[in-house]
């Protein structure tokens, strides 16, 4: 069990004070000047040696990604951006971050930006985070009244500016590129890559857009080493990770944990187990609604983390656990999935915009059992053909639960449409 | 995101009051020379504030004219996304939470009571004006579902029973505190946390 001093998030519930004298208590904003004076490559260079992945779902190593950045200043300048429109499915872990330990994001963007050489952050946060948005706008407001943000922040000689951006309402907002365009006051529809961000990015200048999570934790790798970070989890998949535990289990929860902690012991640790017991469990979705949908067999084994459930055909994603138990009827339950990906689609490609509202409409009738057999391997065909299709990743999303219903729990789709067909005949 | 080409009865004229146009301002001044386009969802959404919880064309109209965008570019966000209201919603905005880690929590049977208290469907509003109805997806409190949204507060933990008290709390006029309708702390389980059990964190 991963020990409370290794935790990053120490206010994660909201039992403590939020503020900047909270923060300060918890050893936020100590020495900030000093991470900032080892400089920029020191920095990056700690992080990389850290292997710290990306927290939003992709699993992109950090420190890399920070190295994308230019090292000389063209004339123009370059932002960080904090991806804060938390809204997949399952994933509730920013949203304690942004309200209960602010601090912890925000002295991250100032080291995170100090070290990609950005002259401001723009954090986007979902617009539906109204009360969330509210607490972390106090946060700037004191690191900026306290000197630790603005100009000569944190007296480091370096200066750096936070905005906050709410958004409106749109899952897409949170593929990096629709961001972008909707912090530009536009639609959210993702951009064509490359160019990539760091080389065009917000205002058409270089960007790194990076989760919340990702940014909260850069200054406590510095602080405490790599080596401590890697000490934590398994190698390549380090540290430690906000889980969520929704769905069927007696007591719903986040809490902060090491990388690759066996599913099953989370949920019997930390969430009081399944409901009506280990054995009573039919299904989980281990990273978020966009990624596969594992049977009991393999969950009674699998590591939670990126590379363990990629070997399982599943992903860790935002690590947001959906537990399913087995009054669950599972094809409802993607069904449900499909749906939200119809509504979430921005519309600019044509097998996003058709293929989800045609797989939400066969997952319906897949739900009553009103379909041919051999209309599950057109459904499993129509994923293969919006999967990889489009300009993001929201068709590989939508295409991938249903994927994953198919590959585990097909007997259960053909029962449906056998009994239905036997009840007519019947009649 | 729907299209307001409806028999909404929609104003002539929208201005920001003086306090809003002040709040523009402050907007506008956190993007770069030039950008100004960036402040457009926040202009609209101060412009929904103003107008009761909804949006008219006027209200666009305006916010093209303080950003210098082409009305059709604010046309464009403003029915993209779902947070714009194009129609008048009560006083007490409603959006249940329909998405799977509510629904396996029991978000049918919310929607389902809010349709029998209220006596309205999905999209409409009750004749006093003061409750409308929505379905929405993920709202992001996972782990406290089912959650309902009531303007820009999130109900968490609820129940069929807790939500009818909560909606005739709200018809009396009384502002029941949000999250957690059991009690938990945040996204503690229920019964207090297991973990972080140290005085001030440290």
């Amino acid at each position: 069990m991963l020990r409370d001093e290794d935790r990053i998030f120490k206010n994660l519930y909201g039992v403590h004070d939020w503020h900047l004298a909270g923060a300060r208590q918890r050893g936020t904003w100590d020495n900030t000047k000093d991470l900032i004076a080892r400089g920029r490559d020191a920095i990056i260079d700690e992080i990389k040696k850290s292997d710290l992945r990306g927290r939003g779902g992709a699993g992109f190593p950090t420190g890399l990604k920070w190295s994308f950045m230019p090292k000389q200043s063209d004339g123009r300048p370059a932002y960080l951006v904090v991806n804060a429109d938390e809204s997949e499915p399952g994933t509730c872990k920013d949203r304690d971050i942004l309200r209960y330990d602010p601090h912890v994001l925000v002295e991250g963007c100032l080291v995170a930006g100090f070290a990609m050489g950005t002259t401001a952050t723009y954090i986007y946060i979902r617009g539906e985070f109204y009360n969330e948005a509210s607490n972390l706008q106090v946060a700037i407001d004191e690191a900026y009244d306290a000197g630790l943000i603005g100009k000569n922040a944190c007296g480091s000689g370096y200066d750096h500016d936070i905005y906050l951006h709410r958004g409106a309402g749109a899952y897409i907002c949170g593929e990096e590129t629709a961001l972008l365009e909707s912090l530009e006051g536009k639609k959210g529809q993702p951009r064509l890559k490359p160019p990539f961000p760091a080389a065009v990015g917000l205002y058409g200048c270089p960007t790194t857009v990076n989760n919340v999570e990702t940014i909260a934790v850069a200054p406590t790798i510095l602080r405490k080493g790599a080596a401590w970070w890697t000490a934590i989890g398994r190698p390549k998949n380090t540290g430690t990770k906000v889980y969520c535990i929704s769905g069927h289990v007696n007591k719903p929860c986040n809490v902060e944990e090491a990388m690759g902690i066996p599913l099953k012991e989370l949920i019997e640790k930390y969430a009081g187990g399944v409901r009506g017991g280990w054995d009573n469990l039919l299904g989980i979705i281990p990273g978020g609604a966009s990624v596969p949908v594992l049977p009991k067999s393999i969950c009674d084994t699998v590591l939670m983390d990126f590379d363990s459930l990629r070997e399982v055909k599943s992903g860790l994603g935002t690590a947001a656990v959906i537990v399913m138990d087995k009054s669950t009827d599972i094809v409802a339950a993607i069904e449900r999935l499909s749906h939200f990906y119809m509504h979430e689609s921005c519309g600019q490609c044509t097998p996003c915009r058709e293929g989800t509202g045609w797989m939400w409409r066969v997952m319906k009738r897949m739900v009553r059992g009103d379909a041919e057999v051999a209309e599950i391997d057109a459904l499993l065909d129509v994923t293969t053909e919006v999967e990889g299709h489009t300009i993001c990743a929201l068709g590989d999303a939508a295409a991938w639960p249903i994927q994953g219903l198919i590959r585990h729990f097909r007997p259960e789709m053909e029962r449906r449409i056998t009994e239905r067909r036997s009840r007519q005949a019947a009649e | 995101m729907s299209v307001a080409n409806d028999d909404t009865a929609q104003p002539a004229t929208f201005a920001f009051d003086p306090q809003n146009a002040e709040r523009a301002k402050r907007i506008m001044a956190k993007y770069p020379p030039g950008r100004q386009a960036s402040a457009v969802l926040a202009l609209l959404d101060l412009a929904q504030r103003q107008h009761d919880g909804w949006l008219p064309r006027a209200a666009m109209d305006h916010v093209a004219g303080l950003l210098d965008m082409a009305p059709i570019r604010v046309y464009e966000v403003a029915t993209f996304y779902t947070m714009f209201n194009l129609k008048p919603v009560g006083k007490y905005h409603l959006q249940v939470c329909r998405t799977t880690p509510c629904w396996l929590r029991g978000a049918d049977d919310l929607t389902q009571a809010c349709r029998k208290k209220l006596g309205i469907g999905l999209k409409e509003r009750t004749a006093d004006g003061l409750f409308s109805l929505i379905e929405v997806e993920c709202l992001g409190a996972c782990v406290n579902a089912p959650v309902v949204q009531i303007n820009d507060d999130l109900y968490e933990d609820l129940d069929p029973q807790r939500l009818e008290a909560l909606l005739e709390a709200l018809a009396r006029g009384e502002k029941p505190p949000m999250g957690s309708q059991i009690g938990r702390q945040g996204s503690a389980p229920a019964g207090g946390p297991q973990v972080l059990l140290g005085g001030a964190g440290e």
